[in-house]
């Protein structure tokens, strides 16, 4: 008897503690939350979207970054998303159980894991020095892309997964073609899916500071870049570069920033959300 | 027709391979500047010195100030989210209610989708001066502060990547737990977590590659002192917040400073591809073992 007491205890306090845990987790996302709107929130207006950076912190805003970010992220998806998407094609459907799917298999799962520092020095060796276009916007365009193909393609191969066998299996009876039956039947239903993970990639991706630094992303871009070929920043840049000044005033341009930031992150995610959870009541 | 279909499928393949040579690529550039970088500075000295300034008048190439500071943020981020991390898990997973499980999930991983640059300004601007408050000797720059939030930010990998593994469980052997008369609890340490404990362990080793490879909240939040001490609360240097220094300077193509960077990507690269590659090892174990 006093054995069983003994667990029940133990087995209610268990429970309390990760009641708690769980809640900690929610509470310091609400204390971050709060603390960066409560710094920042008097910065964010029109005025800090179309600003320049400044060398003055009440002047300094936002614009050139979020173009850099609005340009990295539109080549971004040029390249990423036809590369990812026929990767993930070929894999789930034209790949045979061979020794060289296997191999593309296992070195998408370790791309995946390789911190995005290290595409950064990829890039930087590569496109930056050996191909010659310095710390561009292509060369962060074409980091990035690298750096989110194994979300994308990993994101496609569940989403054509879930496909039902029957509707291929129709489509090749009526005499379609394998890449007839895939272009008009397998992707138009997994798109849902495919979709969602390539919105999460990118809110991946406009979140990602390190590997533009080593790419050669600029702290200070005074200007609107009028090429591919020109230097940029981005909206984490800023925010970091605005960080680490000893001005008090530059890190409340910072926790602006990070309200704009945090805003295209969540509403990217919320969208990726949406899609995800429409494709999978349609699927069904 | 047929043609059409072969050129398809090669121009898919092509896509495919693409990864393959970025894999190339990445070993490719990160050796060819490292030998470069070894040509010039020995590699038992690399291994063996206990001071790393490169961009100092007088240089020092000791990585292990690097490796401990990286070994620093990363074991205090893990000693924060594996406890919560796994209790989580376990709550979710045996006591909460199913609807709970549902939105509480989700809610859990926003933690992980926030850019590591605002938990680097979090770390920095918020929690460094509230642990001042309790600590008041903690210097502005610290590992403790860094590792904390980092270990707030791999959460919801220990505990999702938990759940689903104890999700996955057959119901039949939690029943029977039950049928004996064990508690949740009790159900939980002795069936549950073992049943499922290689899903727990890769959840564990992802996320410790996930710490080691972490950037800018150290870069932001740690300091950029390479200094070879396990002190939380003085300044550290990470290999990453070191690359991230070195960039954000302009150390010239093919001055020793600029090699460095190489040489510590390298050593990056060979702990998370070591740490994912017996994850995958042990998924693979796993897989086996439930067909």
């Amino acid at each position: 008897m006093n054995n069983l007491k003994k667990n029940k205890i133990i087995d209610s306090s268990f429970k309390t503690l990760g009641i708690f845990f769980t809640l900690l987790g929610v509470v310091i996302l609400i204390i971050l939350l709060y603390n960066i709107i409560k710094v920042g929130y008097s910065r964010v207006n029109w005025e800090f979207l179309t600003s320049l950076p400044s060398r003055k912190p009440e002047n300094a805003g936002i614009y050139t970054a979020i173009i850099g970010t609005l340009d990295l992220m539109l080549l971004t998806i040029i390249f990423a998303i036809p590369v990812g998407v026929g990767a993930g094609l070929y894999l789930e459907e034209y790949a045979h159980k061979s020794r060289l799917s296997r191999l593309l298999e296992i070195n998408i799962a370790n791309l995946a894991g390789v911190p995005s520092i290290i595409y950064g020095l990829l890039g930087l060796g590569i496109f930056v020095r050996f191909f010659g276009f310095g710390g561009s916007i292509l060369a962060g365009a074409l980091t990035m892309s690298l750096l989110i193909l194994p979300i994308i393609i990993v994101a496609t191969r569940e989403a054509i997964k879930a496909v039902p066998s029957s509707l291929k299996e129709a489509s090749f009876a009526l005499g379609a073609s394998k890449w007839q039956t895939l272009s008009k039947v397998v992707l138009p239903s997994s798109f849902g899916g495919i979709l969602t993970g390539i919105i999460l990639s990118l809110s991946r991706a406009i979140g990602e500071t390190a590997p533009l630094i080593v790419v050669g992303a600029m702290a200070y871009v005074p200007f609107v870049p009028h090429s591919i070929f020109d230097t940029f920043s981005v909206l984490p840049m800023q925010i970091f570069t605005w960080t680490t000044r000893p001005q008090a005033g530059f890190a409340i341009a910072a926790a602006g920033a990070i309200i704009i930031l945090l805003v295209i992150t969540f509403v990217m995610n919320g969208i990726a959300v949406y899609f995800r959870n429409k494709w999978q009541s349609k699927l069904q | 027709m047929k043609l059409k279909e072969k050129i398809i499928e090669a121009l898919l393949f092509l896509c495919a391979s693409i990864t393959i040579l970025t894999t190339i690529g990445i070993i490719i550039i990160l050796l060819y500047e490292s030998i470069s970088f070894f040509k010039n500075v020995s590699i038992f000295e690399f291994f063996t010195d206990t001071q790393w300034t490169p961009l100092f008048s007088e240089q020092h190439f000791g990585i292990l100030s690097l490796v401990s500071g990286t070994f620093l943020t990363s074991a205090i981020a893990i000693a924060v989210a594996l406890p919560i991390g796994l209790t989580i898990a376990i709550y979710l997973n045996m006591y909460a209610p199913k609807g709970l499980r549902k939105s509480l999930k989700p809610l859990l991983e926003i933690l992980a989708a926030i850019p590591t640059v605002v938990y680097g300004f979090f770390a920095l601007t918020i929690v460094t001066p509230f642990l001042q408050t309790i600590y008041p000797d903690l210097e502005t720059f610290n590992s403790l502060s860094a590792g904390l939030v980092m270990g707030i930010m791999i959460i919801p990998f220990i505990s999702s990547l938990s759940e689903d593994a104890l999700y996955a469980v057959p119901k039949s052997l939690k029943e029977a737990a039950f049928g004996m008369g064990s508690t949740r609890f009790q159900t939980s340490i002795k069936v549950m977590v073992p049943a499922a404990s290689s899903g727990i362990i890769v959840s564990v080793i992802l996320a410790i590659s996930r710490a080691i490879g972490e950037t800018m909240i150290v870069a932001i939040a740690a300091g950029q002192q390479a200094q070879l001490s396990l002190n939380p609360t003085i300044p550290t240097q990470t290999i990453t917040s070191y690359i991230v220094q070195v960039s954000m300077g302009d150390a010239p193509q093919g001055s020793i400073e600029y090699k460095t960077i190489f040489a510590a990507g390298l050593t990056l690269f060979l702990f998370t591809f070591s740490l994912n590659t017996f994850s995958f090892w042990i998924k693979k174990k796993y897989q086996e073992k439930y067909e």
